[in-house]
């Protein structure tokens, strides 16, 4: 079985039929790990459990009794999850150091069903951003900036120091995990996604992101940014994969009050041939200012796929799509001012030296734990929270809020089923291009078509469709609506086999990967 | 309207953060024209919005002890304690007031 399988088709068989172990798939993926460590994509690999994990993985499947289709399976989870007995960082100085207690709800579920975990992953300090470029560890690297269809397109360097600067991000917050999947080092792995954190990256590593439905999978244990947006997310290879992890995290957690009490039934997808009682919507709102060329005309071939199959498409609108990111700014400052205050120094993480008060104890510990970017955003939720500002701001942005949902509502009573948006304004940007701008500025810019679904707690989810002239991922969005999320995986589903996105061709996995390169030279999308 | 020092030190206050510098005043202040836009929109006869979730109702568990009893794990991660106790230094007293800190504010 060659690393790049999917799971419920492949992996899953060969592991019951014992033509691989889990001990094997464990070990290459930790000597995979090894060798890609340049892409700074884990914070900690936890190299033993996950070995003893798989040892006992296969001692189930030598009995015949694995846990079902995760047993034995290598993921890894965003370093914002608690891990019992493993670290948890959230790419912070605040909390390096900090071993977990207890595991987060999605963590326990998936070593119940006999996951095999590796490690936790790289992303944005507290998953502030929309880069993985600015947390306590350093950048995370895309691995397409190293694959041979990148470096086939880009203008050839004389000096290799040329080279190793112009790795391109991953996108963020979540893009340890991104990497993490797209190079081959995990079958699927946790993100989180409160703005496009698992989305974004998604759509610049050329993976499956998908965002649930708000209330559907437990929030407990995922160290939290807004707590009324906030939801894992999951990121894979292929959208059925997704679906797989979502029938193991979805339903109701007594320790999640926010998760919804529905029963949840976890289903395989259908291979939908018959499109045509499907309408899609196309909201025009999203050809958003500065959406580079590529991706519209990109998403325009997509509509007209659907078209051309046919489904039904409309141009549809939701008005209010340009104050979304302006809500989301103070919305999610004032959550974040509210949720960073537990970071005191007294019963975990870092604590400074300083002695003369309770406050300036506090004070100090926070001003030597957080980072710019995460501070920055604590004083503008507190000014938003100003007794003079709260209606001004804070109410008024709530208020917002609901105008945004109602759009939605609007739009899927009408009889549309799934909307169809791009993800990203662009491909990837170069590391030192995408420094050039402040974090805030970035994640504004970035934000724009992902945020609004998180504010309607919608489910959305990122395909990989084509590659850009610069040999780098472009994905597309679908949103659907509230707990729909088979339809909308199902539409992906069928979106994805029509696009036939290429697999990246990285040497590092060439040579760890001794299954045959069995993936299609399908005719790309593009 | 730019910020007034004295608002900039009573957030410092509040959020137990400091601003650093020119630099951390400078996104506050474009955090809030870029949060000016919302005045933009007609919010006439709305109702905040909380929760999307809130059509349906809050779960609330029983009043039953499922859990608890873990005092060694909850105190493994504190780094000053004694015995059962966290420790910390003297409260109830105040951070100074800005002519008597070591602020970048004082200059201004």
């Amino acid at each position: 079985a060659a690393l790049k399988d999917g799971l419920r088709s492949q992996v899953s068989a060969a592991l019951k039929e014992g033509r691989v172990t889990p001990t094997e798939l464990c070990q290459r993926c930790l000597a995979l790990i090894k060798s890609t460590k340049f892409l700074n994509a884990y914070i900690t690999v936890a190299e033993e459990t996950a070995l003893k994990q798989a040892e006992e993985s296969e001692e189930r499947y030598k009995r015949g009794q694995p846990l079902g289709i995760l047993d034995g399976i290598p993921i890894a989870v965003k370093d914002n999850f608690n891990t019992a007995g493993i670290e948890t960082t959230c790419a912070s100085n605040m909390l390096k150091g900090y071993v977990s207690p207890y595991n987060a709800t999605v963590v326990q579920k998936l070593l119940d069903h006999g996951a095999v975990l590796l490690g936790k992953t790289n992303l944005d300090e507290f998953a502030m951003g929309s880069g993985s470029t600015d947390g306590a560890f350093g950048p995370v690297r895309n691995p397409w900036s190293y694959s041979k269809q990148y470096k086939e397109k880009s203008v050839p360097k004389s000096h290799s120091k040329d080279e190793e600067s112009e790795w391109v991000i991953t996108g963020g917050s979540s893009g340890g995990s991104a990497a993490a999947v797209s190079s081959f080092t995990c079958f699927a792995a946790l993100g989180s996604d409160t703005g496009g954190s698992t989305r974004n990256p998604a759509a610049h590593c050329g993976v499956v992101g998908l965002k649930p439905t708000y209330g559907l999978i437990s929030r407990h244990g995922l160290i939290p940014l807004v707590n009324s947006m906030d939801v894992p997310g999951i990121l894979t290879r292929c959208v059925d994969d997704a679906a797989v992890l979502l029938g193991s995290l979805a339903g109701h957690d007594p320790k999640d009050s926010t998760t919804i009490q529905d029963d949840f039934k976890p289903f395989e997808l259908p291979n939908l041939t018959d499109v045509s009682k499907l309408s899609i919507g196309i909201p025009k709102e999203y050809h958003a200012p500065g959406l580079s060329s590529e991706i519209l005309a990109l998403w325009s071939k997509a509509a007209d796929l659907f078209k051309n199959a046919g489904a039904k498409v409309v141009e549809v609108s939701l008005p209010h799509t340009r104050y979304s990111i302006v809500c989301y700014h103070v919305l999610c400052t004032a959550e974040v001012a509210s949720n960073m205050a537990r970071f005191d120094g007294l019963e975990y993480g870092h604590r400074s030296d300083v002695r003369d008060s309770t406050e300036s104890m506090y004070a100090a510990t926070r001003r030597e734990g957080f980072n710019d970017v995460v501070r920055g955003r604590i004083l503008s939720g507190n000014y938003f929270l100003l007794k003079q500002n709260y209606e001004k701001y804070f109410v008024k942005a709530q208020k917002v809020r609901r105008l945004i949902a109602n759009d939605f509502g609007k739009v899927f009573r009408s009889g549309v089923d799934v909307l169809l948006t791009p993800t990203t304004l662009s491909d990837a940007a170069p590391y030192t291009e995408f420094i050039q701008e402040d974090n805030r500025t970035r994640s504004a810019q970035d934000d724009i078509l992902t945020q609004a679904a998180n504010m309607a707690g919608l489910p959305a989810i990122n395909v990989p469709t084509a590659l850009s002239e610069r040999g780098l991922p472009i994905g597309l969005q679908f949103i659907g609506r509230s707990f729909q999320e088979k339809q909308l995986l199902t539409v992906a589903k069928w979106f994805e086999k029509q696009v036939q996105f290429p697999v990246i061709q990285l040497e590092e996995v060439k040579r760890h990967d001794s299954g045959v390169f069995q993936h299609q030279k399908s005719a790309s999308f593009s | 309207q730019k910020v007034s020092v004295e608002v900039l030190e009573h957030l410092e206050h509040l959020a137990l953060v400091d601003f650093r510098d020119w630099e951390g005043v400078e996104r506050l202040q474009k955090a809030i024209c870029f949060a000016d836009q919302l005045h933009e929109v007609n919010t006439d006869g709305m109702e905040p919005m909380d929760s999307v979730l809130e059509d349906r109702c809050l779960y609330l568990r029983e009043d039953d002890v499922t859990e608890g009893n873990c005092t060694k794990e909850l105190l493994e991660n504190a780094r000053e304690k004694v015995e059962e106790y966290f420790v910390a230094p003297p409260g109830n007293i105040p951070l100074p007031k800005l002519e008597e800190r070591e602020t970048f504010l004082q200059g201004s």
